[in-house]
């Protein structure tokens, strides 16, 4: 009861928190120049979809346009710091104004900044402003600084990671008083004991102790990024290919370095088969264990969150863009009927894409600490594991 | 009917035209996508996500995971040692019954065999005393008859006696009146001597 308590009046603080920005970032209006006000043609809706695929600088909550004509953005800045070429700058977003087409100049730390669809460039001496090269996409006279802004995925980040450490700390310090928990604690156990029991203890076997700290973030981190990114704050924090990277190399640097003497022989010189096919089979082995596993990992995750959030988009931009056959209360009702089925499934997919991701990387842990018997028999074994591990991926693909 | 067909068909074929026109759109955004794909990897995003995600997985495995995971340990390993326990305590208890039990068994056959001792005991009692008492009586019988014989073959003896005295009486008394007569005498002579000379 109390840690529910807890989390509510961490949510309120939360929302107090937005909204108190909110106010703030009300403040800002800007002269539609090129924002054309609400979206209404395909373009627009491609384009505002491709928006919310990306990570932005400022966090964004929704626009209107007032009775003057007036554009207003609300939402919350957010900071801003990069490592230019005159060092460390940092300044808050809003400085932008909301400019994400590189027109807006910031000068700070000596350097003059422009935001070009949420990337942030730093033009070059002398430059007043950007000038795109010949292909339309790439600056000529700018170049992209390290950006270790507080995005809105790190954000995001921040706050899953507090929330996982509020609810988790609190749930290990209920079991100093009481074998069984109460309240929110009782909702988590269960997901703790079912990654210890379905995913960390078939995949690894004994060694599985060692390695259950590491899923259970990873599963937790996944699960709630996931979700939150179906809440209408938008973030979408797995669905960035450098978080599910980073992801796919925790793991690649867990297997990597836990990998035992018999796991490093069955990559490099093969057991069992002849001389000469031994050295095509490491180089197959090593593409697996270095490249196709990390990439799978982190590909599966990207594109599925990614897919799921362009899916929701486009169907609730049925609205729009069928409403001229339909009729505005039925493109309305249509696009309703199909986005909820679709966020049903995303909530699923949620679920889904965490347990994938943290099983796997339990099974090339698993497969990386197991020991084998140098047996015939057993080799069979140790192929058909592998066998069942392709089985598996091919599933998830 | 066939006018609820025939408008689905026409925002059917509506929709595909539609798609269609933005067919050759949807490719350029393609190519565009791919590009974009590899542009949007964000270096320092990546750095940011590592480092916000080591300092996580290292408090969170010292703060939480830790205590959580020995604590639900210790907890399967209390359920486990109960269950244990009260599996002994079952045990136990089903020798100790199966104890009473054999107890009981033994007592009752104890019972049994004392009962049957008794009995065969009474049996015997009885046959000992009906052939002592057999015994008994036989001799009885046996001394019974002794002294009957006894005092038949006395009384027989008296008889006898008292038969030859009386006999001897009523002989003399008959002698003496027969050989009263001369002629009588003579008479009885003669027959003893025929008869003498016959034998």
């Amino acid at each position: 009861m109390k840690i529910a308590r807890l989390s509510v009046k961490f949510l309120v603080v939360l929302t107090v928190l937005f909204s108190l920005n909110s106010a703030f970032a009300q403040e800002h209006a800007v002269a539609a120049s090129n924002d054309e006000g609400p979206v209404n043609t395909n373009q627009e809706i491609n384009d505002y979809i491709q928006h919310h695929i990306k990570d932005s600088h400022d966090f964004h909550l929704y626009s209107y346009t007032d009775a003057a004509g007036e554009r207003h953005h609300v939402g919350f800045p957010l900071p801003v710091i990069l490592w230019a070429s005159n060092g460390p700058v940092a300044f808050m977003s809003s400085a932008f104004h909301h400019d994400v087409n590189g027109e807006v100049v910031v000068e700070a730390g000596g350097s003059r900044f422009v935001n070009l669809h949420d990337k942030i460039y730093e033009l070059e001496n002398g430059a007043d402003e950007l000038v795109m090269g010949a292909d339309g996409h790439h600056p000529e006279n700018a170049s992209k600084p390290l950006d270790f802004s507080i995005s809105k995925s790190v954000f995001g980040i921040l706050i899953i990671g507090l929330l996982m450490l509020f609810w988790f700390s609190s749930l290990a310090r209920q079991y100093k008083k009481k074998n069984i928990p109460t309240g929110f604690g009782r909702v988590l156990e269960p997901l703790v004991i079912y990654v210890r029991d379905e995913i960390a203890k078939p995949n690894i076997g004994d060694k599985y102790r060692k390695f259950t700290g590491y899923l259970l973030t990873v599963f937790f981190f996944i699960w709630i990024s996931n979700l939150l990114g179906l809440t209408p704050f938008g973030f979408n924090i797995t669905g960035q290919i450098a978080v599910t990277a980073a992801l796919a190399i925790f793991t690649l640097i867990i297997y990597t370095f836990s990998g035992t003497k018999d796991y490093w022989m069955h990559m490099l010189w093969m057991p069992g088969v002849p001389v000469l096919i031994r050295p095509v089979l490491a180089i197959i082995e090593l593409a697996g264990a270095f490249l196709i596993k990390p990439f799978s990992l982190l590909v599966r995750l990207f594109a599925n969150i990614s897919a799921g959030h362009i899916v929701v988009m486009s169907l609730i931009a049925i609205m729009i863009t069928l409403k001229g056959e339909l009729t505005p209360f039925g493109s309305t009702t249509l696009s309703f009927i199909l986005s909820l089925f679709i966020t049903l499934i995303e909530v699923l997919v949620a679920f889904l894409q965490a347990y994938i991701f943290t099983m796997l990387s339990a099974l090339f842990i698993g497969m990386a600490v197991a020991d084998h018997v140098h047996d015939e028999h057993l080799h069979d074994a140790q192929g058909h594991d592998i066998e069942d591990t392709e089985a598996s991926r091919r599933e998830f693909i | 009917m066939g006018a609820c067909n025939g408008w689905l068909q026409d925002l059917s074929l509506k929709i595909a035209a539609r798609y269609a026109c933005n067919g050759q759109l949807n490719k350029q955004k393609y190519d565009q996508n791919m590009d974009q794909l590899l542009n949007d990897f964000s270096i320092g995003l990546f750095i940011m996500q590592t480092v916000i995600l080591l300092v996580l997985i290292f408090l969170i495995v010292k703060f939480a995971w830790k205590p959580i995971l020995n604590s639900l340990n210790e907890r399967e390993e209390g359920i486990e040692n109960a269950l244990e326990e009260a599996e002994k305590a079952r045990l136990e208890m089903k020798n100790l019954q199966a104890d009473n039990e054999k107890a009981l068994q033994e007592a009752r056959a104890e019972r049994d065999t004392m009962i049957k001792e008794a009995r065969e005991i009474r049996a015997k009692m009885i046959a000992e005393a009906e052939e002592d008492a057999k015994a008994q009586a036989n001799k009885i019988i046996k001394q019974a008859q002794e002294a009957i014989e006894a005092e038949k073959r006395t009384a027989v003896a008296e008889l006898k006696s008292q038969v030859a005295e009386l006999s001897l009486e009523i002989a003399e008394k008959v002698v003496k009146d027969e050989l009263s007569d001369k002629k009588k005498q003579m008479q009885y002579v003669d027959k003893m001597l025929q008869d003498a000379t016959l034998n």
